[in-house]
C-alpha cells in the first residue's frame, strides 16, 4: 500500500510542519507567504505613527510640550498633500523623534508620549 | 496597368507597417527577450489563419510636435484568427512603436476587436506590452483605458478573455487584465505594478527592483493576479492554447468535448489518501486518478496552494476541480484559497462547465493576519459562488470535512447534486482531539490520570463521529463509496445531470462579498 509517491515516508514526516487547527496536529508544508507573515504586535497609543510614506515639513511640537487631543503635532507631506497630524491623545511630548525634512517610510514613530 | 501600381503601393505601406518601429526597436525588442508584437500573434494562432485589421490607423495627436511622428498601427496590431481551428479575436500590443504606449486611436483599436468578439462571442486574446499612457495624448489616453475597462466588465461570463502579459504593464493598464478571466505571465519579462520602483523610491523612499516588485513569480505566488506561470514565451503560448481546448468559446456553448480516455493505471487512486488524518498527500493524485487520461490541467498553481483548482476531462467533458491539498497548509481555507476557490467556481458556473469538489479539511486558518485581512468576507465568498452556481455540482469527501469548511466545500446545504464520502470520510464540526478536550473538559480535568482520560474519550469520539455514516444517516451525503468507485460514479452523476435546470428568484444581480 505504501508504493505511491504521494504519501509521505516516516522519514519525510520527520521534515514536514506541523500546523494545529482547533487542537488537532496536521503535518504538512507551508507557503511562502505563510512563512513570511509577520506576528501582530499591540499598537501603542503612545507612540504616534506614519499611516503613510511622507517627508516631515514642519514640527509643531518638541519634548515636555503639554498637549490636548486633536492638537497639530506636525505636518508630512504625503501623496501631494500637506497633512497635519493630530495628536491622538492629551497628555506630555516625551520625545520627537524626527526633523523638519526627514523623509519616512510608512510605520516611522514620529512623536511619543510621555 | 493602374490597378498594378496602385497595388505597388498597397504592399509597399503594408511592408512598412509591419515594421512597426523600425528595425532598431525590433533588434532593441528581442534583445530583450522578447519577440515582436507580430510574432507573437502568428506564434499562437494556426498557420495562416490572422487576419489584420486597422493596420494603417494613425493617431491624431497634434501638440507636443506629435505631428510629425508617424506610429506605424499605432501601437498595436489587432486582428482574428483561429487556435486549433476555433476562431479567436486578437490584439498585441507593439512595444517597437512609441513603447506600446495608449493614445486614444491606439484605443480604438482594442475596443474595435473588443467589440467584435463581444458580437461574434468568441474569445478575446489581449497581449499586453506597453509602457502606459501616452502623456501627450492626455485625458485622451484616460479615455481610451476607461473604453477598455467598460468592454472588459461588459464581456465578463459571456465569451473568455485571456490577458498575456508579455512586457510592462503598468498604472492603470493593469486593470484591463484584472478583469479579464485569465492572465499569463512570464519569467523575467512580465512586469505588473501600479506604482513602479522609480516612484516607490521617489516618494516613499523604499529601495524594491522591478522583478520582485511585480515580477511573474510575485504575481503568480505573492499577489494571486496571474494565474498562469511560465518561463518563457513559446511556453506560454502553448499554455494558452490548452486552456482554450478546455473552455468553450462563449456562454451558450459548452466546451468541446474531447474523445475519452480512461486515467493512467499508474495512478491507484485507492493508496493515495493515508489513513491516519494527520499526515499528507498530494490531492492532485486523486484528481489523476479520476480524470481522462490522468491530465489535469492546474490554474494558479503557485498562489494559495492549500487548495487547488483546474480542469480535467470526465469522458471527454471538461470538469472544473475545486480540492483541497493537505500537502499544503494542511489544505486549510484563508483568505487566498476562498479567493481562488469563489472566482473559479464563478467562471465554471458562467461558461456550462460542472463542479467537482474534492473535500479534506481541518477547517480555517486561525490567526490575526487572517482576521484582520478580512477572512470573514472572503471565506463568505465559497459560500456564494457555490449556492448561485446552477452548473452541476458533485462533491466527494475523501477524508475530513470539519465545521465551516464542510459547509463551504460544496457540501449539500449549498445545494451540491450529488455528495459522495469515501469510507475514511470524517463529517465532524471538529477533529477528535479539540472535540474530546471540549465536551469531556470535566471528565478529562477531574480524572485521576488526566492524560489517559483523555486518550480514551479522543478513542470514544472517534469511533462514534470520525467516519461517513453519522452524515450519511441524515441523507447530507448521497452514499459512501470506495475510492474504486469514484470515477464511474461521477461520470453517472454527470450524466444524469445533463438536463439539469435551476431558477433562481429574479434579480438584477446579487450583491457578493467581493
Amino acid at each position: 500500500m505504501k508504493e505511491n509517491k504521494s504519501q509521505p515516508s516516516p522519514k519525510e514526516t520527520s521534515e514536514l510542519k506541523k500546523l494545529t487547527i482547533l487542537g488537532d496536529t496536521y503535518y504538512t508544508t507551508f507557503t511562502r507567504k505563510y512563512q513570511e507573515k509577520q506576528n501582530w504586535v499591540k499598537p501603542d497609543k503612545k507612540k504616534v505613527i506614519s499611516f503613510i510614506p511622507g517627508t516631515v515639513r514642519q514640527i509643531m511640537v518638541k519634548p515636555g510640550d503639554k498637549v490636548n487631543a486633536d492638537d497639530k503635532l506636525l505636518v508630512l507631506d504625503a501623496m501631494k498633500m500637506l497633512n497635519t497630524i493630530h495628536s491622538p491623545l492629551a497628555g506630555i511630548i516625551k520625545s520627537v523623534l524626527v526633523k523638519e525634512g526627514d523623509r519616512l517610510p510608512k510605520g516611522t514613530v514620529m512623536v511619543e508620549f510621555e | 496597368m493602374a490597378l498594378k501600381k496602385q497595388i505597388q503601393e498597397l504592399q509597399k505601406r503594408r511592408e512598412e507597417a509591419k515594421m512597426g518601429g523600425g528595425e532598431k526597436a525590433i533588434e532593441k525588442q528581442e534583445a530583450m527577450g522578447k519577440m515582436t508584437a507580430r510574432n507573437r500573434i502568428l506564434a499562437l494562432l494556426d498557420k495562416d489563419s490572422f487576419q489584420e485589421y486597422d493596420m494603417f490607423v494613425q493617431h491624431e495627436a497634434r501638440d507636443f510636435d506629435m505631428a510629425k511622428k508617424i506610429l506605424h498601427g499605432d501601437g498595436v496590431i489587432i486582428g482574428t484568427g483561429t487556435i486549433s481551428g476555433q476562431p479567436v479575436c486578437i490584439f498585441a500590443q507593439d512595444f517597437t512603436v512609441a513603447g506600446g504606449s495608449l493614445g486614444l486611436m491606439h484605443s480604438r483599436k482594442i475596443t474595435k476587436i473588443m467589440d467584435h468578439s463581444l458580437k461574434m462571442k468568441v474569445p478575446l486574446i489581449g497581449i499586453n506590452d506597453s509602457g502606459g499612457a501616452r502623456i501627450q495624448e492626455g485625458v485622451n489616453s484616460l479615455a481610451g483605458y476607461g473604453e477598455i475597462f467598460f468592454r472588459n466588465t461588459l464581456a465578463s461570463g459571456v465569451i473568455p478573455q485571456i490577458s498575456v502579459i508579455l512586457g510592462p504593464c503598468a498604472g492603470g493598464a493593469v486593470y484591463s487584465p484584472a478583469l479579464t478571466d485569465f492572465v499569463f505571465v512570464v519569467e523575467n519579462i512580465s512586469k505588473m505594478f501600479i506604482t513602479g520602483p522609480e516612484v516607490i523610491r521617489t516618494v516613499l523612499g523604499e529601495e524594491i527592483s522591478m522583478e520582485d516588485l511585480g515580477g511573474a513569480r510575485v504575481h503568480s505566488e505573492i499577489t494571486g493576479n496571474a494565474h498562469f506561470f511560465a518561463e518563457n514565451e513559446p511556453e506560454c503560448f502553448e499554455q494558452i492554447k490548452k486552456l482554450l481546448s478546455y473552455i468553450p468559446g462563449n456562454n451558450d456553448r459548452k466546451a468541446i468535448k474531447c474523445c475519452p480516455k480512461p486515467p493512467q493505471s499508474k495512478y491507484r487512486i485507492g493508496e493515495i489518501v493515508p489513513d491516519d488524518p494527520a499526515l499528507p498527500y498530494d490531492v492532485r493524485d486523486v484528481v489523476r486518478a479520476v480524470v481522462d487520461d490522468s491530465e489535469f490541467f492546474e490554474i494558479q498553481q503557485l498562489w494559495a496552494a492549500n487548495l487547488v483548482i483546474g480542469f480535467g476531462r470526465m469522458n471527454g467533458e471538461t470538469c472544473g476541480f475545486v480540492c483541497n491539498q493537505p500537502l499544503v497548509l494542511a489544505g486549510v481555507l484563508d483568505v487566498d484559497s476562498s479567493d481562488k476557490a469563489a472566482r473559479f467556481i464563478r467562471y465554471c458556473d458562467a461558461f456550462n462547465i460542472p463542479i467537482i469538489t474534492l473535500v479534506d479539511l481541518p477547517g480555517y486558518l486561525p490567526g490575526v493576519d487572517q482576521e484582520h485581512a478580512g477572512v470573514i468576507r472572503h471565506g463568505a465568498k465559497i459560500l456564494y459562488a457555490y449556492s448561485e452556481a446552477s452548473v452541476p455540482k458533485l462533491t466527494v469527501i475523501l477524508r475530513k470535512a470539519y465545521g465551516g469548511g464542510y459547509i463551504a466545500m460544496g457540501s449539500r446545504h449549498l445545494r451540491a447534486d450529488f455528495v459522495f464520502a469515501w469510507p475514511t470520510a470524517e463529517v465532524a464540526v471538529m477533529g477528535p482531539e479539540g472535540a474530546a478536550n471540549i465536551i469531556f473538559k470535566k471528565e478529562i480535568s477531574e480524572a485521576e490520570n488526566p492524560d489517559e482520560m483523555r486518550q480514551q474519550k479522543v478513542k470514544e469520539y472517534k469511533e462514534k463521529f470520525a467516519n461517513p455514516y453519522v452524515a450519511a444517516s441524515k441523507g447530507y451525503i448521497d452514499t459512501v463509496i470506495a475510492p474504486e468507485e469514484t470515477r464511474n460514479i461521477l461520470l453517472h452523476a454527470i450524466e444524469v445531470s445533463v438536463e439539469k435546470a435551476v431558477s433562481l428568484p429574479r434579480k438584477k444581480h446579487g450583491i457578493p462579498p467581493f
